[in-house]
């Protein structure tokens, strides 16, 4: 049986090349999604602006939206927003929260209950009060920093601060995009968004640290190679895994977003997004060629400019330098 | 890393079965499970989003607590000072202190001693340290008490432990189907009741305080008089219909602490619902001498601050039983039994967060879920199969086997399964596959080096570990941080993909190689089929 390659062997591609591209773009894009985040901003769920969500299937025939809007219009509960949801039955109703605490918030609920009565099915009703949504926000950022932080730490004792900062540069990046993507497509800000950006994180970590780790190990072993020609092997080496694991990780994703239901669409979506299209990227083109601006490898000897083939790397065993201490160990 | 011995292998292998066998237990009805052994009975909790039910946060008013707790002390003064023939004036709740000023500068020390007597050393944990309940302090005339802060701390939580108590009771009451209440954070009650799909009833019995007193009606004036006088005994209450006032007196003269039993019934002459209460000894003996002092008099039921009738006493009480009528319909006058009965709130609940799921969305979401995992699954399996024909099959198993462990570990924690839980074990599927992925690619790669088969295996492995136990830290942290800060759903995400990444780690480091062992022993391959 002839197996699937998606990436031939021995492929030598220069990525490390890229860098004058991809570092503007990369800010380029970057900075856009900062501003879309402070001028067309996100679109906050309940969880964290409070208010009141009702999912209701209308019985027997579809939903007139139009109706329905005039009735709750008449509650003057102040701003609301009518969608239909996944279904033509099916009808997403949001409430911006009410003046007045808690309780106002319950009284709102009560109303539209009582307007709509036994005509519809109440499939999911949501009430966020101010108190909660204000701590829901500061808990998910802080959750987000402590996270960053965290791995931080963990990538700094595991590899050196070089690798930790720039694996830090590259998923700020990450998460920033991400954040704009969900600003441009006015996807749902709620908790699950930050479920799925502490995911994206780790995933996208998870990716840039395969990497990593292999350019720790050509460190060690080659001992001469140029800075970039070196880059530029490690992630030729783990191309092939890094394109079949989000092949793989797509088709998951895939089959969440076409059967997940719309409870999770938004999830998805960003994950969608944040892992499969900016995590691949990122640790490719941001990730591995900012370790050389971060400095990795001065202090090896021959410098930068001694000329050796990047061929070398994947090349029988008779090119291949003496081996390392580690190596050795490995070997065994 | 290709060798294992004997007893290795098959710890290993048992390990992987009986985890797998915890998740046994779910592929049953409930009905058939209950009949099981305890220990073997272990499930996994469908969340709120999955089985439909509905879910509401309460919060204890924690401003009440603390004005209660003030007032209680400013009485505590009251009767020191009375007591030791203290002379003074001003006694008032200023800010979060209790102030008062002594008359005569004789009677400073005295004051000092006698109202530092009031603080007491605290217990518990907060007493180990020295702290007492009251700091005090005199300035001139002036004696200041001020509650400290662990002392307002352990109120707060005597508060809350006896409002879950009782909104235990009263849930209990309403009859509902394995409700859960439990604490949240210092001042929050979570309480989930699967199955609910209208709580309407549930927040109205839940939001009411329930604090009844049985007091005399004021008769020196009329209630509009007294809004201009302010007298300082009395105070005017609304009535239950809009624009009804009262003067009630301020004392007490029995509260609903000391009922033991509340019925709803039917009056025999007007047959309007009404609620029938019976008091303790000592209720029943206050309310007799009450009733027998004021004969011909109207007294006053007052429900959280609202006059719920206002009776004229016709003949003495003494038999500690009376009823309760008020224009209440037959589900008003039910409620109002199982309030009394379940007892008054320390302080009144809010409602901050409401979630409710129809049992609708709940199945729908538990289809799109299987749905999703099913073809999330069949999609992977088969380009596993084309990407690495035989070592992906292995993989398949590894990952087949992963999954069934998760499902055990889950069902062991009695773990909630939320929606986002789901997609947390389809993106697991994604972990471990690339697990997977990293140990082929490395062997490809180690063959394309020019190493034997075995040899390319073996350093596959070797190598493959080290970075597969980098990466899943990372995301490990992660989810550990997700769990920390997150609630429900979100917690639901974080224990899966957490525990996908335990299993997966496991899977990769002892079940995948045992496998490719023992294909290597039985096949001893030359060419790696990779």
């Amino acid at each position: 049986m002839r197996l699937l390659r998606i990436v031939p062997d021995n492929t030598k591609f220069d990525f490390m090349r890229f860098r004058r591209i991809s570092f503007p773009i990369s800010a380029l894009l970057s900075i856009a999604a900062i501003c879309l985040f402070f001028f067309h901003g996100l679109n906050f769920g309940i969880d964290f602006v409070g208010g009141t969500l009702m999912e209701v299937q209308t019985k027997g025939g579809l939903a007139d939206l139009g109706k329905m809007r005039a009735t709750i219009g008449g509650l003057h509960l102040g701003d609301f927003q009518l969608q239909e949801f996944g279904a033509p039955d099916d009808v997403l109703i949001r409430i911006s929260e009410q003046p007045g605490g808690d309780e106002a918030q319950q009284a709102a609920v009560q109303k539209v209950r009582d307007t709509l009565g036994d005509t519809v099915d109440y499939r999911r009703v949501e009430v966020v009060g101010p108190s909660v949504s204000t701590e829901l926000l500061s808990y998910g950022t802080i959750g987000l920093v402590l996270a960053i932080v965290a791995i931080l730490i963990y990538l700094w004792f595991r590899f050196e601060w070089q690798f930790a900062l720039g694996a830090m540069i590259a998923n700020v990046h990450d998460l920033v995009l991400t954040v704009g993507f969900m600003s441009l497509t006015h996807i749902d800000f709620d908790l699950t968004s930050i479920a799925a950006l502490l995911t994206i994180l780790g995933y996208s970590l998870n990716d840039t640290v395969v990497i990593y780790d292999r350019i720790r190990e050509m460190l060690r072993r080659y001992k001469r190679m140029s800075m970039p020609d070196l880059l530029n092997a490690s992630v030729n080496a783990t191309l092939s895994r890094s394109i079949v694991t989000h092949v793989t990780v797509a088709m998951s994703l895939l089959a969440l977003l076409l059967f997940g239901g719309q409870a999770i669409h938004s999830f998805t979506a960003t994950m969608m997004f944040g892992v499969v299209l900016v995590g691949t990227y990122t640790s490719v083109f941001i990730a591995s060629p900012i370790l050389i601006y971060l400095g990795v490898g001065i202090g090896r000897m021959g410098g930068a400019e001694e000329p050796e083939p990047p061929a070398a790397v994947a090349a029988p065993a008779p090119s291949r330098p003496a081996p390392t201490p580690q190596r050795a160990r490995a070997r065994r | 890393m290709l060798f294992f011995t004997r007893w290795k292998a098959a710890a290993i292998l048992l390990t992987a079965l009986i985890v797998c066998l915890f998740a046994v237990p779910n592929f049953f009805p409930d009905s058939m499970v209950q009949k099981w052994p305890n220990w073997a009975q272990r499930h996994i909790v469908l969340g709120l989003d999955l089985q439909g039910g509905s879910s509401l946060l309460l919060e204890v008013d924690t401003n009440s607590v603390h004005k209660e707790v003030l007032q209680t002390l400013s009485e505590n003064v009251l009767h020191t000072l009375r007591e030791a023939r203290i002379p003074f004036t001003g006694r008032a709740v200023v800010g979060n202190a209790v102030q008062v000023h002594i008359t005569r500068n004789t009677d400073y020390d005295t004051a000092l001693t006698k109202l530092r007597n009031l603080s007491q050393p605290l217990s518990g944990y907060a007493g180990t340290t020295g702290q007492r309940s009251l700091d005090v302090s005199q300035n001139g005339d002036l004696i200041a008490l001020t509650p400290t802060d662990p002392a307002l701390t352990e109120h707060i939580r005597q508060a809350v432990d006896q409002s879950i108590e009782i909104v235990q009771r009263r849930v209990n009451e309403l009859g509902l189907v394995e409700p859960s209440i439990q604490r949240e954070g210092t001042d929050r009650i979570l309480v989930q009741v699967p199955g609910l799909q209208d709580p309407t009833r549930l927040k109205e019995i839940l939001g009411k305080t329930a604090k009844l007193d049985f007091r005399m009606v004021d008769l020196s004036m009329t209630p509009e008089q007294a809004e201009q006088a302010r007298p300082t005994e009395s105070e005017v209450l609304d009535g239950e219909q809009s624009g009804q006032k009262y003067l009630i007196e301020k004392r007490v003269l029995v509260s609903g602490a000391d009922l033991v039993d509340a019925q709803p019934g039917f009056d025999q002459r007007t047959n309007e619902p009404i609620v029938q209460f019976r008091f303790n000894s000592s209720g029943a003996r206050k309310f007799a001498e009450a009733t027998q002092a004021n004969v011909g008099k109207p007294f006053a039921i007052v429900l959280d601050n609202k006059v719920v009738s206002a009776p004229v006493i016709r003949e003495p009480i003494l038999g500690g039983s009376g009823q309760i009528s008020g224009n209440f319909n037959v589900q008003q006058a039910n409620d109002l039994a199982i309030l009394l009965r379940a007892g008054a709130l320390p302080a009144p609940l809010t409602i901050v967060e409401e979630r409710t799921v129809g049992p609708g969305l709940g199945q729908d979401s538990i289809n799109a879920g299987e749905h999703a995992a099913y073809a999330g699954a069949a999609l992977v399996v088969v380009f596993m199969l084309a990407t690495y024909g035989l070592f992906g099959l292995f993989a398949n198993i590894a990952v087949t086997i992963n999954v069934a462990m998760i499902f055990g570990i889950l069902s062991l924690l009695g773990a909630t399964l939320t929606l986002p839980g789901i997609a947390g074990i389809v993106l697991t599927v994604g972990i471990a596959v690339d697990s997977n992925v990293l140990i082929y690619e490395r062997i490809r790669e180690e063959v394309r080096a020019g190493r034997t088969a075995i040899n390319a295996i073996d350093a596959g492995f070797t190598r493959a570990l080290a970075t597969i136990l980098d990466s899943n830290i990372t995301t490990f942290i992660a989810a550990a941080v997700l769990f920390y800060i997150g609630t429900g759903p979100v917690r639901g995400f974080a224990v899966t993909l957490g525990v996908g990444i335990i299993t997966t780690l496991f899977t990769a480091f002892t079940l995948t190689r045992l496998i490719v062992a023992y294909w290597v022993r039985m096949w001893r391959p030359r060419v790696v089929p990779i």
